[in-house]
């Protein structure tokens, strides 16, 4: 079975407004292995939000190919891309995004409500769930009841509940503290080591990227560079800016 | 996604916003509620006028002595005789023939106290078309005709209203015009008739007393047929007409110099009518319905608009354009059954008091329940599937950035 969760060629998407058309994205390459944790980089209009919203099958590209663990993604429909949406790949915002009036435990079995779950087997897995991100006993708090970094530990639980193989995260750090952020950031490697989870993180903090393994920059909608970083940050160490090699 | 979760969800989103649900609710629980009103009133005063009408006697003609102009007693030689009487019992199709011949106004008298009332001479067979039972005694029987007995049979309000000292009116004295008259029977309550006349206020006699006494002619006022069954009535009239103008003399030429009453026709127009009543009343309470309508795609719209975010977080976690679809949809589908069920009961429970304080017939029928019930939710399906349609088809990436 072919090694590569993501395969991208030829990407293109262009936004057509009131005023000049936008070329988000220009014929962008990208290749990621299953198991890969890596950052995409850039400047506001870089593209990133569109990558990261092709990549999650919430749009479709204009041009290009679009091969998702060996699936054709553009020859889906919209139910297909949703099942896709489902099943396949966790979401992750900066803002949570978690239903206001609904419990940590009922957030979290929100995407096996649309799976057809059954709700005995929804909350066994939903506090399963729970526990792995560390907000055991905190099921029937409110998202208001809880701390930011709780809450985006909520939304992670919710990406991950229906076992995705690619969690994709945009600025999760973004609403939160410092500590917090790392806090965040320890957790998703820790995910991401021992389940093997294919993690993308869109990012404009550099501290942040250093998590990763791979570093993608993007201007103007195209991959500008790749790197490799050799240690990737780990824990709350502080952090030392190291050796960075381009490799591309 | 199963119904119960979807149940369960909408009930959830109902719950949230309980005062705006509520609002939204209120034009349905009006159109409901009113829509059951009015019904139960038309049905209530159709089905009160029906069975006035049914107590006169089933399957009944009357036959009056007069043109075609109706019964315009007196105004015409034209007579109905005992004669009549005797031939009309002979025809097919007939079950019983009774003939009155009476006077109103009458002051009756037992000891000190009198009432005024009418008096009616008819023949047995009266207590088998009007369905007269006795809770004393007994009708008076072909011999008491014959013999002209004079014998009486009263109604419960003229015994009551002559009898005050709760002793039985049996085998006591009644003076009617001046005539002793001795009480042979006690009449069960019949209530109202048509026309609103008490049929209780009433005193039968044999017909032969009557004519011999008060009337001095053997003439009758009406003559009441009951035929066979219902479908006999037709041909019944027939039988009668040709009979009756045989024994007239009528030329081909001459018009009826008598008048058949079918009870029948006057109920069958009277449920016409009352139909026609209930349509018109329903109709105009479904048209409050349908503002209910109005305002529930009014707040969908609105509550669409405002978990824009929430339905881009659903489509991001995999719910199709159908799920969100059928979510919405059974949202104002809930909306609209809760406010028909509080409906059903404002409604039926201002029939109750309007029943008992305006001493009004009202008629709640479990198939008007059902058909409002119906109504309702087919409202919130027709006027809750464009918001819905509008939440299914949001683009999820314009949603999730909406704030």
């Amino acid at each position: 079975m072919n090694n590569l969760l993501i395969e991208l060629s030829n990407i293109s998407k262009t936004y057509y407004g009131a005023g000049e058309p936008v070329h988000a994205l220009r014929s962008v390459a990208l290749s990621v292995k299953r198991g890969e944790m890596f950052a995409i980089m850039g400047p506001s209009g870089s593209g990133k939000s569109t990558l990261m919203n092709l990549l999650g099958c919430l749009d479709k590209p204009d041009c290009g190919e679009y091969i998702f663990a060996g699936q054709d993604v553009m020859a889906l429909n919209k139910d297909q891309l949703a099942y896709f949406r489902n099943t396949l790949i966790g979401f992750v915002f900066q803002s949570f995004n978690l239903l206001g009036r609904a419990s940590a435990l009922e957030n979290v079995v929100l995407p096996l409500v649309y799976a057809g779950v059954k709700a005995k087997e929804r909350e066994i897995r939903g506090r399963e769930m729970l526990a792995l991100v560390g907000l055991e006993g905190r099921e029937h708090h409110l998202p208001q009841q809880l701390s930011g970094g709780q809450q985006q530990r909520v939304a992670i639980a919710r990406a991950l509940v229906n076992r995705p193989g690619l969690l994709l995260a945009d600025e999760p750090t973004g609403a939160l503290d410092t500590k917090t952020s790392m806090d965040i950031m320890t957790l998703l490697q820790r995910l991401h080591r021992e389940t093997g989870l294919t993690v993308a993180i869109v990012t404009h903090e550099p501290e942040i990227a250093r998590y990763c393994e791979r570093v993608i920059r993007l201007s103007d909608g195209e991959i500008v560079s790749t790197e490799m970083v050799s240690n990737p940050q780990s824990g709350h160490l502080p952090v030392n800016p190291r050796e960075i090699q381009p490799v591309f | 996604m199963d119904l119960l979760s979807s149940l369960q969800m909408a009930w959830r989103s109902i719950l949230v916003n309980k005062m705006r649900s509520g609002l939204t609710m209120l034009g349905v629980i009006i159109g409901v509620a009113a829509v059951i009103t009015m019904v139960a009133l038309s049905q209530g005063t159709a089905s009160g006028i029906t069975d006035r009408i049914s107590s006169m006697g089933a399957n009944l003609l009357t036959i009056i002595p007069g043109g075609s102009g109706g019964p315009i007693r007196g105004l015409s030689s034209a007579r109905l005789s005992m004669g009549d009487v005797e031939a009309l019992r002979d025809l097919p199709l007939v079950k019983h023939v009774a003939p009155e011949a009476g006077i109103d106004g009458v002051t009756t008298v037992v000891g000190s106290t009198t009432w005024t009332t009418s008096v009616t001479g008819t023949t047995p067979e009266l207590r088998n078309i009007r369905n007269l039972s006795t809770v004393q005694g007994d009708f008076f029987n072909q011999d008491d005709v014959d013999r002209k007995s004079k014998v009486a049979v009263l109604g419960q309000t003229t015994a009551s209203n002559l009898f005050l000292n709760g002793s039985s009116p049996l085998g006591q004295v009644l003076r009617i015009n001046g005539i002793d008259f001795t009480v042979i029977g006690i009449l069960e309550p019949k209530g109202g008739g048509a026309g609103g006349m008490d049929q209780d206020d009433i005193i039968y006699i044999p017909i032969t007393t009557a004519q011999q006494r008060f009337l001095g002619s053997e003439s009758v006022r009406l003559i009441n047929v009951q035929a066979i069954s219902s479908e006999a009535i037709p041909s019944l009239k027939e039988y009668i007409t040709t009979l009756l103008r045989q024994r007239h003399r009528l030329a081909d030429t001459a018009e009826d110099d008598f008048w058949i009453q079918d009870m029948s026709e006057i109920l069958s127009t009277m449920e016409d009518t009352t139909r026609m009543l209930t349509f018109l009343l329903g109709g105009i309470a479904a048209v409050s319905l349908i503002v209910g309508g109005i305002g529930i795609i009014n707040i969908m719209l609105v509550s669409v608009t405002e978990r824009t975010r929430e339905i881009g977080i659903r489509m991001a976690i995999g719910a199709t354009t159908r799920a969100i679809l059928s979510q919405f949809l059974i949202e104002a589908l809930l909306l609209c059954f809760i406010g028909g069920l509080f409906g059903v009961m404002i409604g039926w429970g201002t029939s109750q008091v309007l029943g008992t304080l305006a001493n009004l017939t009202m008629k709640v029928s479990p198939w008007l329940i059902g058909v409002s019930l119906g109504f309702a939710v087919i409202i919130g399906l027709v006027f809750g599937y464009y918001p819905a349609y509008k939440a299914a088809n949001m683009n999820p990436i314009d949603a999730l950035r909406f704030e």
